[in-house]
């Protein structure tokens, strides 16, 4: 077993994703405290132009598996590339954004190789060589330290928890050939909604709960498009039908910890307040002095949301 | 069409968990107990493909006695057997080491399709279904919001970040299901009734070939738990109107926060 650190990279649309630069950031750290090495993997079709801007992110080599296979990800050629890579190159550590993608390819990926996985993690340490992630469970209402037994150790990164440190690295870039073998899933079709910001890797949430009081959520729409945030919903506005599933934040839906979360007519259960907990700046804005989401907002305004939240997007044009 | 639900009891949703005296684990005491929410969809999506198809559905479980009663409720719903591995060697154990027993369960089992919750909502590892795929070398989806059994296949919409891709996998296959693929039925009062009279099998890890032993190798520990840190309570923006309101809290967040 080496010292090598393996970062496993995300692109969409020919950009990689944010998570990407975290994945990379957090495993330039693990391979300077461990004197190892940081190899980052591109995987896909015609990334090789992709791979140049890695190196300011710490890698030192660039590997890319170009590959018609590979355009669009599924389980089976992924996970062929990836373990046939991690034979060949024994890493210690394999750092990768936990996305829909990455949490997929990291679960199939420690069943494959044998190899311990922790999920999710919001912060890796290493202290004296010994590797320590932390990690939420029940939703978020508790953070537990997990250590792993066996090679290679697979963190899997909660986006949006993980500092970008731009460093130095060779980026030196080699080519894998690596054959994705034949795939028994087919992809049939892939949509795509351009310019929607995912609420998992937004550095702002402007979320509507049952205070919305129905499914227009233009005056949340507004102050988030002029922001550039993401729209999230609490659960009951969910089961009201006034917004997609895939909006839902809290315990069974997406768990978010953006720079700023704006919790609009959002009383604050506790699934709720578990899956945004852990976001730097909460506001919550509410009619009822009594909410409960205003004991974890750092700030808080009383009142109707309706006439408020266009008061706040007016004040924000006007500042920028 | 023989289905079977992968199935997890964990503490309800709305539980305040905290941390016991140990340290590594959570006060159990005043829990109340259910089927975990992803595997709730898991039922409802298997009992719906056997109304359309036939067939049979399993709930495949790993749990103390207490589990027998979440593995009652989705017989109640309508699944037709219950399987409980009731192992103290195979309780609590982490993601992988519980898809290898489950894994090695199903291979004594008929199935041409698995469903299982995208993760459990108390270890929320988002890890056991998929790997229990690859342990049986069948193709998995993940993060499921449709599917659909057709000759031989499944179709599944799986929802990605920011969008949805249709894929399709030849039988048998394993797929993680996501909120919004169905509204799961209550268990009826007549189902209630016939659901005491189901076939539920209790087994050992030996009784599905796993010998002590087999078990040790790569694993995840858990070295400490701690509450998230508690937030302090904030301010209170007062004014006038809510023009002031808003322009207090614009300055509050680009000045003092720095967030915009």
């Amino acid at each position: 077993m080496s010292n090598l650190v393996l970062a496993i990279t995300e692109q969409i649309d020919g950009q990689f994703r944010k998570v990407t630069f975290e994945a990379l950031s957090e495993g330039r750290r693990i391979a300077s405290a461990t004197g190892g090495s940081l190899a980052a993997l591109v995987l896909g079709s015609d990334v090789g132009s992709l791979a140049d801007e890695l190196g300011k992110y710490g890698a030192d080599r660039v590997l890319v598996a170009d590959n018609g296979a590979l355009a669009d990800y599924t389980t089976g050629a992924y996970t062929n590339v990836v373990g046939a890579l991690i034979h060949q190159e024994s890493p210690a550590v394999v750092v990768i954004g936990a996305t829909a993608q990455g949490k997929d390819l990291s679960a199939r990926l420690s069943a494959r190789l044998d190899a311990p996985l922790a999920m999710d993690c919001v912060a890796v340490s290493i202290d004296d060589g010994q590797l320590t992630v932390t990690r939420p469970m029940y939703g978020g209402k508790i953070l537990a330290e997990v250590q792993m037994d066996g090679d290679p150790k697979i963190i899997a990164l909660r986006p949006n928890a993980i500092a970008i440190t731009e460093a130095d690295g060779g980026g030196a870039v080699e080519s894998l050939e690596i054959d994705p073998g034949e795939s028994k899933i087919k992809v049939l079709e892939k949509t795509l909604e351009t310019g929607k910001v995912e609420l998992t890797e937004a550095d702002i949430i402007v979320s509507g709960g049952r205070g919305m009081g129905g499914s227009d959520y233009s005056v949340i729409e507004t102050l988030a498009d002029l922001l550039g945030a993401a729209v999230g919903a609490s659960r009951s506005a969910v089961d009201e039908g006034w917004r997609p599933h895939s909006d839902q934040v809290g315990q069974t839906g997406k768990v978010v910890s953006p720079n700023l979360y704006l919790a609009c007519g959002i009383s604050g259960a506790i699934q709720h307040l578990a899956g945004m907990g852990s976001s730097k700046v909460i506001v919550a804005i509410n009619k009822d002095p009594e909410a409960p989401i205003f004991a974890k907002a750092d700030y808080g305004i009383v009142d109707d949301l309706f006439e408020v939240i266009p008061c706040i997007t007016e004040e924000v044009k006007r500042i920028k | 069409m023989n289905i079977v639900v992968l199935l997890k009891q964990v503490p309800a949703t709305e539980s305040l968990v905290s941390v016991a005296a140990d340290g590594v684990s959570i006060q159990t005491g005043d829990l109340k107990w259910v089927i975990n929410p992803y595997d709730e969809f898991a039922v409802e999506e298997a009992l719906r493909i056997k109304e359309a198809h036939g067939g049979s559905v399993t709930i495949l479980s790993i749990g103390s006695d207490k589990a027998v009663e979440a593995i009652r409720t989705a017989l109640a719903m309508g699944a037709d057997t219950g399987v409980l591995i009731n192992d103290e060697a195979a309780i609590g154990r982490d993601a992988l080491v519980t898809a290898k027993i489950l894994a090695a369960a199903l291979k004594g089992m008929s199935y041409d399709l698995i469903i299982a919750g995208q993760r459990a909502v108390d270890g929320d590892n988002y890890q056991v279904g998929t790997a229990v795929a690859e342990y049986l070398g069948i193709p998995n989806i993940s993060l499921v919001i449709k599917a659909e059994v057709t000759d031989g296949a499944v179709q599944c919409h799986r929802t990605i970040e920011g969008g949805t891709v249709v894929l399709e996998a030849p039988l048998p296959a394993l797929f993680t299901t996501q909120r919004g693929l169905n509204e799961p039925r209550y268990a009826s009062l007549p189902g209630i009734m016939k659901a005491k009279k189901k076939p539920l099998e209790t087994k050992t890890l030996s009784d599905i070939g796993i010998q002590p032993g087999d078990l040790e190798g790569p694993s995840t520990r858990i070295v400490r738990m701690t509450p998230p840190p508690e937030r302090a309570g904030g301010q209170m923006i007062e004014g006038e109107s809510p023009q002031e309101k808003a322009a207090k809290l614009v300055k509050a967040l680009r000045e003092e926060a720095k967030v915009i």
